[in-house]
């Protein structure tokens, strides 16, 4: 008994310091944000390797996260809920859940893992040292472009993944489930709120900061050789699924039973 | 005079002086280090006086890295104080401490170039985040330190793409590229075949000579240590329990030294 407890008392104190850990890191990076314009082509680098790098995963996701929405609001709507409806259906749970946090997980995934994987490969190659010995910040150079890409371009992913979606739920609809163009998008129209899609986007620029600290905490992090940092990197995937299944869950009450309850 | 069983420990040599403040070079005043349960450093002292080359040897895992990594502090050091030209670095402020660090040169043990960048790219990153040299200045500069190492025409080349003694040449170009007073030598050698070790050697020798630098070697070496050495001192049980010059080492009767230079298995080192 003794022992469980003990275990359990060395698991909160170990969770306490890592996130007591990842709050001065965020503070590191916040502090660097004046040097962000200087860290611009690194930054731009960035970007691309998560958006551009992620677009197959996002095409591919979206259209059938769009499509299977469809045929499952059309299995649970038939015979209770006019087929006008799909449309609003679909568009609303996927702007407002599952276009921001389906791509928090899977580009969300990618990104931390190649954070992590990058990050902790230079923390054990000494690479991290080399940086710290010819006085360039770890933090201006690495962290922050990387910090940057995830907080700007996760939001932007999540726009072309809703847009994606609902196209997709659309042609699912009209080519396999017998439901005409102009019911569809009657009923896309009917209950379109700016909310549902501002709402969505502000969770995913919260996902995309999460996915970023986590990838670049575990990175920093990283002990040992290649068994270090293969844990490293499945610490940081897992820790940023869990915390954007949890944020999501908060940042819900807060956005849509306050901010925009109205 | 201590025992050791069998052995006649000499007295560690004294390695400090009244006022550090006043010494122009590097001074370690019993500093420790421990990893967990695993004490490497203990209260271990060591002068380092301005131009010398330095060389510290001792058995795997006995805190030479540490030791010099504790001096830049990429490593903090659990307790003691450490002076270089009479400024106080641990307790120094993170800028202080970078503005500090742009007066030293590292060559790390795996040369720990940044693997996604070009060799050029490496060598004159320094230049390019602290200078307001032109692209083609840091160039120039870059290829100017590649010709000192002999890596002309690998500018354009990805570390990968490099033997390991070119790695380590990279390393050496990278390292002096600022014109650094200290340059710090993680085992230069280590894991390079005796032409490549001998070459690297000779290199560190050209670069006190043109450069005029105080230099730190850790190395298990013999051969290399002989050949750069103004001093060579040997680290043990988280001290420094001998030092002298060239000479002494070759002629001393201390024991941990002579089975070590030896590379007898039988000693007060032990053999593992």
């Amino acid at each position: 008994m003794r022992a469980i407890i003990g275990k359990l008392g060395r698991l909160v104190l170990h969770g306490l310091q890592s996130t007591g850990r990842g709050a001065l890191l965020l503070r590191s990076i916040v502090f660097q944000l004046p040097h962000a314009w200087s860290m611009r082509r690194e930054t731009s680098e960035q970007m691309q390797i998560v958006s551009v790098g992620s677009l197959p995963l996002v095409v591919t996701t979206s259209v059938f996260v769009g499509a299977v929405t469809a045929v499952q609001a059309v299995y649970q709507m038939q015979a209770y809920v006019p087929m006008k409806f799909l449309g609003t259906v679909i568009s609303k749970s996927v702007f407002i859940e599952l276009g921001p946090v389906l791509i928090a997980l899977v580009v969300g995934s990618r990104l931390c893992a190649n954070y992590a994987a990058e990050l902790g490969t230079m923390k054990v190659t000494e690479q991290l040292d080399a940086m710290n010995i010819m006085a360039i910040d770890p933090v201006r150079y690495l962290a922050l472009p990387r910090f940057l890409a995830a907080v700007l371009m996760i939001p932007v992913i999540t726009v072309l993944a809703n847009t994606i979606a609902v196209v997709g739920g659309y042609v699912a609809s009209v080519l396999t489930l017998d439901v005409t163009s102009s019911t569809f998008i009657e009923g896309l129209k009917m209950f379109y709120k700016h909310s549902d899609l501002m709402g969505g986007l502000i969770k995913s620029f919260f996902f995309g900061g999460i996915i970023a600290m986590s990838g670049i905490y575990y990175g920093f992090n990283t002990e040992g050789g290649a068994e270090g940092v293969g844990k490293a990197t499945m610490t940081a995937v897992v820790g940023s699924c869990l915390s954007v299944l949890v944020a999501d869950y908060f940042l819900a009450i807060i956005l849509f039973q306050i901010v925009f309850r109205s | 005079m201590a025992t050791n069983e069998k052995w006649v420990i000499p007295p560690p040599p004294v390695q400090r002086v009244e006022n550090p403040a006043e010494f122009q070079g590097i001074v370690l005043e019993g500093v420790s280090k421990a990893f967990g349960p695993k004490v490497v450093l203990k209260q271990a002292d060591l002068l380092i006086a301005k131009g010398e080359t330095i060389v510290i040897i001792g058995r795997s895992g006995q805190g030479k890295s540490v030791l010099l990594k504790n001096i830049v502090r990429l490593m903090e050091p659990d307790e003691g104080l450490i002076w270089i030209e009479g400024e106080e670095v641990t307790s120094m402020r993170r800028g202080d401490l970078m503005e500090l660090r742009k007066s030293f040169g590292f060559l790390f043990q795996g040369a720990a170039l940044f693997d996604s960048m070009t060799i050029c790219k490496n060598v004159g990153l320094m230049l390019e985040e602290h200078t307001d040299m032109t692209p083609a200045q840091i160039r120039a500069r870059a290829c100017e330190c590649l010709a000192l190492v002999g890596l002309e025409g690998s500018d354009d080349k990805l570390p990968s793409e490099l033997s390991g003694g070119m790695k380590k040449r990279a390393g050496l170009a990278r390292a002096i590229v600022m014109k650094p007073r200290y340059i710090l030598y993680d085992e230069p050698t280590t894991g390079l075949d005796p032409i490549t070790s001998d070459a690297i050697t000779d290199l560190i020798l050209k670069l006190q000579r043109e450069l005029g630098v105080t230099s730190i070697v850790v190395t298990h070496d013999m051969p290399s240590a002989y050949k750069v050495a103004d001093r060579i001192a040997m680290l043990s049980r988280g001290k420094i329990v001998f030092s002298g010059s060239v000479a002494e080492v070759r002629s001393t009767t201390h024991p941990m030294v002579r089975q070590f230079i030896e590379g007898s298995a039988t000693g007060p080192l032990g053999a593992f």
